[in-house]
């Protein structure tokens, strides 16, 4: 393959003044070639971005100024979730107790079995999640837990403004937890 | 008894079928290599499970960066939609913008993270300038959500094409940015848009995992 034919065909003789020329073999080392051949494959497979980014789909609800177009919530079926300092997660069932009694801090791990449990003791018409990110949520967190929605199969769920209220007794958590 | 002769074997081995498998590798590397796009912000995504890729056709683009300030741009191959969108800021918000400055707009990978007040010196930097110019992000407040403006020209400039809406965000941006930018959608009747993420695996024992499993399909 790489080499040629240097063998000269047929018995050509040549007269005993004629020097014979040395028969160079044209093989060539191809080991630094092959060195450098992997040395820019690894190049290409580090720079390389293999992993393309992903879409992940959001559809907001439009702002209704009329209540009687809005989808109203059976209070029972609702799981409320908010977002807090440090990733906290926050969550209630159903309508906040007045005393708070009912809003428990959680956190993104423990938030997967409380939304299945929710889904599963609750009729599927009714149930929806509130998902409430407060001021010192960060992206990441908006994004993990509307992917949550997307792995536990959760098909109603609404991104809403949290409430003052809320964001007191998440405050208030925080800072008995010392979350900073 | 006659001797047995052991031939001798060269120990060089040929490497000429190595070099090709080497050379194809290669090859193959180099034409499907997409280097990873500098776009000067170090916008770290967060990772979710979705698998549809983003799409890069008429692609707008907010960016979100870590300390919440927020970028408009608009995907490369739509210069004409760019003209037309700067055109369009420009008339709207009477800044008497040059053709040059409007040239520097349309160039490729530019983007934009000043308030209007501030946008005709920005559009006067060179390239070189701006990678260095701390821009702060374009208003997001509700009294003045500068960026409605923005999407406002980008559907008209898209109109009769169906543009694709993308938010990237960094991890670390706090929610109210988030807030901000999904407000200024909903001005511009925009109900419709896609987060980029990092393709992440779904964990065991999920609804999901089910799903895919038994190859359900997912909306």
């Amino acid at each position: 393959m790489a080499e040629m034919d240097t063998s000269s065909g047929g018995g050509h003789k040549k007269g005993p003044g004629v020097k014979k020329g040395k028969k160079l073999s044209t093989r060539v080392d191809l080991t630094p070639m092959v060195d450098l051949g992997f040395l820019l494959i690894t190049f290409f497979i580090f720079t390389t971005t293999m992993s393309q980014p992903t879409a992940m789909k959001l559809f907001l609800p439009k702002d209704t100024e009329k209540p009687e177009e809005q989808n109203k919530v059976k209070a029972s079926g609702a799981l409320t979730i908010m977002l807090g300092k440090g990733d906290g997660v926050y969550y209630y069932e159903g309508e906040l107790a007045p005393d708070g009694s009912n809003f428990k801090a959680s956190n993104f791990k423990d938030i997967r079995k409380e939304i299945i449990d929710k889904k599963k003791s609750t009729n599927p018409q009714d149930f929806v999640v509130v998902i409430k990110p407060g001021p010192e949520a960060t992206y990441k967190n908006t994004v993990d837990i509307l992917d949550e929605m997307t792995i536990n199969d959760v098909k109603r769920y609404a991104m809403v403004d949290i409430f003052d209220t809320e964001i007191q007794l998440m405050k208030a958590t925080e800072a008995s937890q010392g979350i900073k | 008894m006659p001797k047995v002769k052991v031939p001798r074997k060269s120990t060089s081995v040929d490497m000429t079928a190595m070099c090709d498998v080497a050379f194809l590798l290669l090859s193959f590397f180099i034409l499907t290599t997409k280097f990873k796009s500098d776009d000067g912000l170090g916008v770290v995504t967060p990772n979710s499970v979705s698998t549809k890729p983003a799409s890069d056709k008429n692609v707008v683009m907010v960016t979100m960066d870590k300390e919440g300030k927020a970028y408009f741009s608009v995907g490369d191959n739509n210069t004409a939609e760019k003209q037309d969108i700067i055109d369009m800021i420009d008339q709207g918000k009477n800044l008497g913008l040059t053709a040059k400055e409007k040239a520097a707009f349309a160039r490729s990978g530019s983007y934009v993270g000043v308030p209007f007040s501030m946008l005709k010196s920005f559009l006067d930097l060179s390239a070189d300038q701006v990678k260095n110019f701390k821009s702060p992000g374009i208003p997001l407040d509700t009294a003045n959500n500068e960026l409605s403006v923005w999407m406002n020209a980008a559907t008209r400039a898209f109109s009769g094409n169906t543009m694709t809406l993308l938010v990237k965000g960094d991890n670390n941006a706090k929610y109210p940015t988030f807030h901000g930018v999904i407000d200024a959608f909903k001005k511009n009747e925009i109900f419709k848009f896609s987060m980029v993420t990092n393709p992440e695996g779904v964990p065991e024992g999920t609804a999901l995992a089910a799903k895919r499993a038994t190859g359900a399909k997912e909306e």
